[in-house]
């Protein structure tokens, strides 16, 4: 990735890896041009990683369906040993309260393999 | 340079992108709770912060920053969201706030509008999340683990709500008004994140609509362009990315007030470990609170000379009026020297000289507010882990 000065100037790049990391005061002079201009403001998301613990071919159902919806630290952050009850409840209210599209027998799987990893 | 043409390409020419190519670890923490180590991340317009979760972001203020001085800095500011659906682009030029429903003359307002055609005041208030602090409950309970940095203290620039309402004329028989903000469910079904306050609050002079942090652009990541801010109020209502005000005739009844971010109604506001409330209602203002910042836990200091702690508290409005501390885990208390410059809704910075002899101390500190509201001594208990407001106990050795 190119530092921000060799970003063509009519665009202002501000990037999370190395670009904010150069100075704080590139961060507002780019902030107070794109007010003026009215320019518009593009966020992407970042890219995210797969967790440790959810990596391996064992944990597939959990990155293939709750991925769609969100990052995996939801659930790598939890507390330990809540007990498999703690998942199913967890994985009930993504079907029931947000709607997740996941199939009875895949909920189920997803909340056994939970509370097999995390207790 | 392919990732950066991609997104040059979608940000287009002249704009303005933040983008996060990889939330790249810069070190990591380990918060003093099970499970409590966290990775340190840049993200847009943010120094290192704790990263909860990357999709949506949700990032935690290192506790350090807390004194460096008493405005927390908006690229260290906590970050939280419910949807993963946030705005991909925003246009200050052609961004729209619309007020309507139960009103006489519905508002569609450009922000230059808004920033001209209104009076405009600052307010230095305290945000912070419902869950602060979640991850020391104890017993433990679901939702994000979160030491206790997600709060934080700006002054916010804006325009009163009031004046919008009063510009549009509220109707006979108004009962609430809901604010919904850009960010939306990544898929259909999950309820849109809308929140609601009685119409005597909203038009209380105090809850704004905020287009200034400290002094700059609010940081997307907290609300670009516009955001509510409800002084003393948790940060569930502090609506980003605000573009929906609605005027209701009836208690709002979305799933974000009606079944989310309830607290147990009744007087301790809390249930007995494990059991769940027999009554509920929205969670309000914030609780008494206040903590130490000038030194950590496991802090180490000069025994036999005077060194002065410093710290900070807040409350929900009733103003912080007295902060004790005791330097024997609580068996004296000592009353420190207050600050107070910034208002009621904003840290109030708290100092007191210490000398201590040689050897481990437990030192704690107790905010009351002036109408007798005070820190207790043991938690209490709620079953999504809000409004944590135990005194604050930390262990340092003189030698």
């Amino acid at each position: 990735m190119k530092p921000v000065r060799e970003i063509p100037a009519s665009l202002c790049v501000i990037a999370a890896l190395a670009v904010l990391a150069t100075s704080s005061a590139a961060v507002s002079s780019t902030r107070s041009k794109a007010e003026k201009n009215g320019t518009p403001v593009a966020f992407v998301m970042p890219d995210e990683a797969t967790p440790a613990e959810l990596g391996d071919a064992g944990a597939e159902i959990v990155v293939a369906n709750c991925a769609t919806c969100h990052s995996l630290e939801y659930i790598t952050t939890q507390p330990r040993g809540m007990g498999p009850k703690f998942w199913q409840d967890s994985v009930a209210k993504m079907v029931k309260v947000y709607s997740a599209p996941i199939e009875p027998v895949d909920a189920d799987a997803i909340a056994a393999t939970l509370a097999k990893r995390f207790g | 340079m392919t990732g950066i043409d991609r997104r040059l390409f979608m940000a287009g020419a002249g704009g303005t992108l933040f983008t996060a190519a990889a939330a790249k670890a810069a070190g990591s923490v380990t918060l003093p709770f099970g499970n409590g180590t966290r990775p340190l991340v840049r993200m847009p317009q943010k120094r290192p912060m704790i990263l909860l979760t990357t999709r949506p972001p949700q990032l935690e203020t290192p506790f350090s920053v807390f004194n460096e001085g008493l405005i927390t800095p908006n690229d260290a500011f906590f970050v939280r969201y419910h949807l993963s659906g946030l705005p991909s682009e925003i246009d200050p030029a052609t961004y729209t706030l619309k007020l309507g429903g139960h009103v006489n003359a519905p508002l569609s307002l450009s922000l230059a509008s808004l920033k001209r055609d209104f009076p405009v005041t600052e307010i230095v208030a305290v945000n912070q999340c419902s869950g602060n602090s979640r991850g020391f409950v104890n017993p433990r309970v679901g939702g994000g683990q979160m030491g206790n940095g997600a709060m934080g203290n700006a002054r916010w620039r804006g325009v009163a709500l009031k004046h919008l309402l009063a510009k549009a004329g509220v109707r006979e028989g108004a009962r609430q008004v809901t604010f919904n903000g850009l960010d939306n469910p990544p898929i259909d079904g999950i309820p849109d994140f809308v929140k609601a306050l009685d119409i005597d609050h909203a038009l209380d002079g105090e809850v704004m609509v905020a287009f200034a942090m400290n002094g700059a652009d609010l940081p997307f990541l907290n609300g670009y362009p516009l955001r509510l801010i409800v002084p003393g109020h948790y940060g569930t209502y502090w609506v980003k990315h605000l573009d929906e005000i609605n005027v209701v005739d009836a208690a709002f009844d979305g799933y974000w007030m009606k079944t989310a971010y309830r607290v147990p109604d009744n007087a301790c506001l809390c249930v007995e470990p494990g059991t769940k409330p027999d009554k509920t209602k929205p969670i309000g203002r914030f609780n008494v609170r206040s903590f130490v910042t000038s030194h950590a836990d496991g802090a180490k200091l000069a025994a036999g000379r005077a060194t002065e702690l410093r710290g900070i508290a807040f409350s929900g409005g009733d103003p912080v009026a007295k902060v004790l501390v005791s330097t024997a885990d609580g068996r004296n208390w000592r009353e420190a020297k207050l600050g107070g410059a910034l208002g009621r809704y904003a840290f109030n910075e708290w100092r007191t000289s210490i000398e201590l002899p040689a050897g481990r101390h437990a030192i704690k500190v107790r905010a009351q507010t002036a109408g007798g509201e005070m820190q207790p001594l043991t938690a209490s208990w709620q079953p999504a882990g809000y409004m944590r407001n135990v005194v604050e106990t930390i262990q340092v050795e003189a030698v």
